[in-house]
């Protein structure tokens, strides 16, 4: 390997990186304003289904633990791949995506749930910010899952395996929907049982 | 250039660039070349520019008399709404962009952006959001509520084709091409810098075009949030913005207005980069106060994420937080103020060249400082509320973008053409355009200040025969048919300086800055060689080795 390629290859993950850190910045503001929208009309919605008397933040509590454990997988994962254990890196992802999987089972098995009650996005504006903030947040997991998807196939092949850096940046996103989720579990759920 | 030491070249991928005959279609529509990418910007602006003034005078034409039919009342929303939608998200925004993308890498001696595939992502975006947010006229209408799309207007009880889907749909496009570029632009600049090019030695209009992305980057996301929320509802009927059923129609102006008053910025802060870099080179002195003007920059950035509520004192906020605004908003004047003062003092006692960009420069700064005044009045609450929605507010805004915004940017035009195309423009018809474009301008817009004193309210179809109110209208519509006269000249000037001007050579002006030291148009990679930087003006030191300016610490 000459010395001009190793630059460019040390720029290349560079760029990744910086160019992920500041999507996540944007994405932070755009569920910033999501969240604002939630809040605002947490105080208003006096009448009709709420998320007081609609929602079980136990169970989506037990579904956060695994969207939170599959951060410490996905850390498990990065580290393992940057030390060359390629085997270890696709158990730990194997997990990860697991574990995002179960999260969005949970997710759906809530929408339809609420569904039957009759709780939808029409219904009031609790149905209105609540299924446009974890739906978005649910599209972002789905996103997520399906880059894990790819890196995990690209980890099977033989010659051309994933770049660090393409491990490390999509770690990156991975990290962040799941800490915005914190956020939102703690806006929606934990605000509703105080 | 030989005998000058070599530096090695900035770090860059080696993607595969335009394949192919270099003269066929596809080396365009496939490049990744921050060069190409950035005409093309600059291309569609230029198209989107052409038709959003055709609905300009489309307004002005049914305006120009009294109780005039030209256009019906429904139409004349629609074209309203497109007029400004087109200035704000497919002209001012993609032009600044545009010359971003073309001149940030020249101007920090890179060989492309730092995400050459996602620079061109971003720019068939923005293509496709203006070809799809125009193919509303062949779908039932397009948006009629404005390009603010106040709610419950917006709302489909209100505004029931599918106009304002394709607003909300449009927008979000456009959002995401513009954070793209965002990203890209500010990567390449933390990044791809040359060997000596440190953040105190980069060149004004980098300086601008970096803070700017980090509003872009900011405050795209609020507006891209806004309108989702506005889809839920026209779609899905969800209740965000309906008052009916719970929502809050005032939640879209504060979250519109929290993107929108830094999208001001977005739209002027690279035109000032462009003036700075402009004035100095055709005074002949380096730049008066640079740390004051580039400070100033961070300072206008924080302060705009501040103030938005200042667009709404007609909505009844209150004593306590109308003050707060109008004095954040007044702050601004502040470092706004510092900029004219450091250009005015770089001519002063320079050995002022005066080119057609200079020309358009100084004519920026008189324009502007106009358009600043009038702002400065409207932060004021009680005159807003006398003035709101009037022509008061047409003559300001279109003093701030047009007689602000576009020209700087035609002054960045004659400026920056020669390197981009390897022929100047003529300078004969540029100082036709320039002068027929100053008259028109002010014809059109000065009596508008008049117009909204005396009460005529904005975005109405048409008026009553009161006094004056023909006079001055009439005034406005030939100035803005004098605007179009000028606008002719320009392309005219474009396409024949393209064909018969005059051979640019690498550094006509005798600039400074790094673009100039590379062949023009630069070649595919821009550089062969990087003079050293050890100063802000590289080529200052190359031409005078016996006085450089990094003896002066600069």
């Amino acid at each position: 390997m000459d010395t001009e390629n190793t630059i460019d290859r040390l720029a290349r993950g560079d760029e990744n990186r910086l160019a992920m850190i500041l999507f996540l910045i944007s994405e932070g503001v755009f569920f910033l304003f999501l969240i604002i929208a939630y809040a605002f009309f947490h105080a208003s919605q006096k009448t009709g289904p709420t998320a007081a008397n609609s929602l079980e933040p136990l169970t989506a509590g037990a579904f956060t633990v695994a969207l939170l454990g599959s951060s410490f997988t996905m850390w498990r994962a990065e580290k393992n791949y940057a030390r060359g254990r390629v085997s270890a890196f696709r158990s730990w992802l194997g997990a990860t995506i697991l574990l995002g999987s179960i999260f969005m089972f949970g997710q759906g098995r809530e929408y339809f749930g609420l569904y039957q009650k009759n709780v939808t996005v029409s219904r009031n504006v609790f149905g209105s910010s609540f299924f446009t903030l974890t739906g978005f947040h649910g599209l972002h997991v789905i996103l997520g899952l399906i880059s894990l998807l790819i890196l995990f196939g690209l980890a099977f092949q033989r010659s051309e395996r994933p770049q660090q850096s393409a491990v490390r940046t999509i770690a990156l996103y991975w990290h962040f929907v799941d800490w915005v989720w914190v956020v939102i579990f703690s806006v929606i759920y934990l605000w509703a049982v105080l | 250039m030989s005998g000058v030491p070599l530096f090695p070249e900035a770090p860059t991928l080696r993607l595969a660039k335009a394949r192919g005959p270099a003269s066929s279609m596809l080396t365009w529509v496939a490049t990744v070349d921050h060069k190409k990418i950035g005409i093309m910007y600059l291309v569609v602006s230029l198209i989107f520019f052409l038709a959003g003034g055709v609905e300009a005078l489309l307004m002005r034409i049914q305006l120009a008399i009294p109780g005039n039919s030209f256009l019906s009342p429904g139409t004349y929303n629609q074209i309203f709404t497109m007029h400004g939608t087109t200035m704000v998200f497919l002209v001012g925004m993609p032009v600044l962009t545009g010359m971003a993308n073309y001149l940030v890498p020249l101007m920090i001696g890179a060989k492309d952006v730092a995400l050459p595939r996602m620079n061109a992502l971003s720019l068939w975006l923005l293509v496709f959001g203006g070809l799809f947010l125009y193919f509303s006229f062949l779908a039932g209408g397009a948006p009629s509520a404005g390009w603010f799309s106040y709610a419950p207007l917006s709302e489909k009880a209100y505004s029931s084709s599918q106009g304002l889907d394709y607003y909300a749909l449009g927008l979000f496009i456009l959002g995401i091409g513009s954070i793209v570029a965002a990203i890209n632009l500010i990567a390449t600049i933390i990044l791809f810098r040359a060997p000596g090019m440190s953040i105190r030695r980069l060149p004004l209009f980098v300086w601008m075009v970096f803070i700017t992305q980090f509003l872009v980057l900011l405050a795209l996301p609020a507006l891209n949030a806004s309108v989702c929320m506005l889809l839920m509802d026209r779609l899905l009927n969800a209740n965000f913005f309906v008052t009916a059923s719970g929502g809050s129609a005032l939640l879209w102006q504060h979250f519109f207005w929290t993107f929108g008053h830094p999208e001001v910025y977005i739209l002027v802060l690279p035109a000032f980069g462009m003036i700075s870099e402009v004035i100095p080179v055709f005074s002949g002195k380096v730049i008066y106060g640079y740390e004051f003007v580039a400070g100033s920059t961070v300072a206008i950035a924080v302060l705009s994420f501040l103030v938005w509520a200042h667009h709404m004192f007609a909505v009844g906020m209150g004593h306590p937080i109308d003050t707060i605004f109008a004095i954040g908003s007044m702050l601004i004047a502040v470092p706004t103020g510092i900029k004219i003062f450091n250009w005015i003092a770089t001519m002063w006692g320079g050995a002022i060249r005066f080119t057609t960009a200079m020309l358009f420069a100084v004519g920026f700064l008189v324009m502007f400082t106009i358009g600043g005044l009038s702002g400065v009045s409207f932060a004021a609450f009680p005159i807003d509320w006398q003035v709101t929605d009037t022509y008061y507010l047409v003559a300001h805004l279109h003093y701030v973008l047009f007689g602000g915004t576009i020209f700087a940017v035609s002054a960045g035009v004659y400026y920056w053409f020669p390197k981009m195309t390897g022929r100047l423009l003529s300078e004969r018809l540029g100082k036709q355009h320039f002068w027929i474009m100053l008259i028109g301008f002010n014809l059109t817009f000065f009596d508008q200040h008049l117009l909204g004193i005396i009460g005529m309210p904005r975005r109405v179809f048409t008026y009553p025969d009161l006094p004056a109110w023909g006079t001055m209208n009439m005034i406005s519509t030939i100035g803005a048919f004098i605007m179009g006269v000028a606008v002719l000249v320009f392309a005219w000037n474009i396409l024949s300086s393209l064909l018969h001007g005059e051979i640019a050579g690498d550094n006509p002006w005798n600039a400074w800055t790094l673009e100039w030291a590379t062949s023009s148009p630069p070649p595919e990679e821009n550089f062969d060689l990087l003079p050293p930087i050890r100063s802000r003006r590289p080529l200052w030191d190359l031409a005078h080795p016996d006085d450089p300016d990094w003896k002066h610490g600069h």
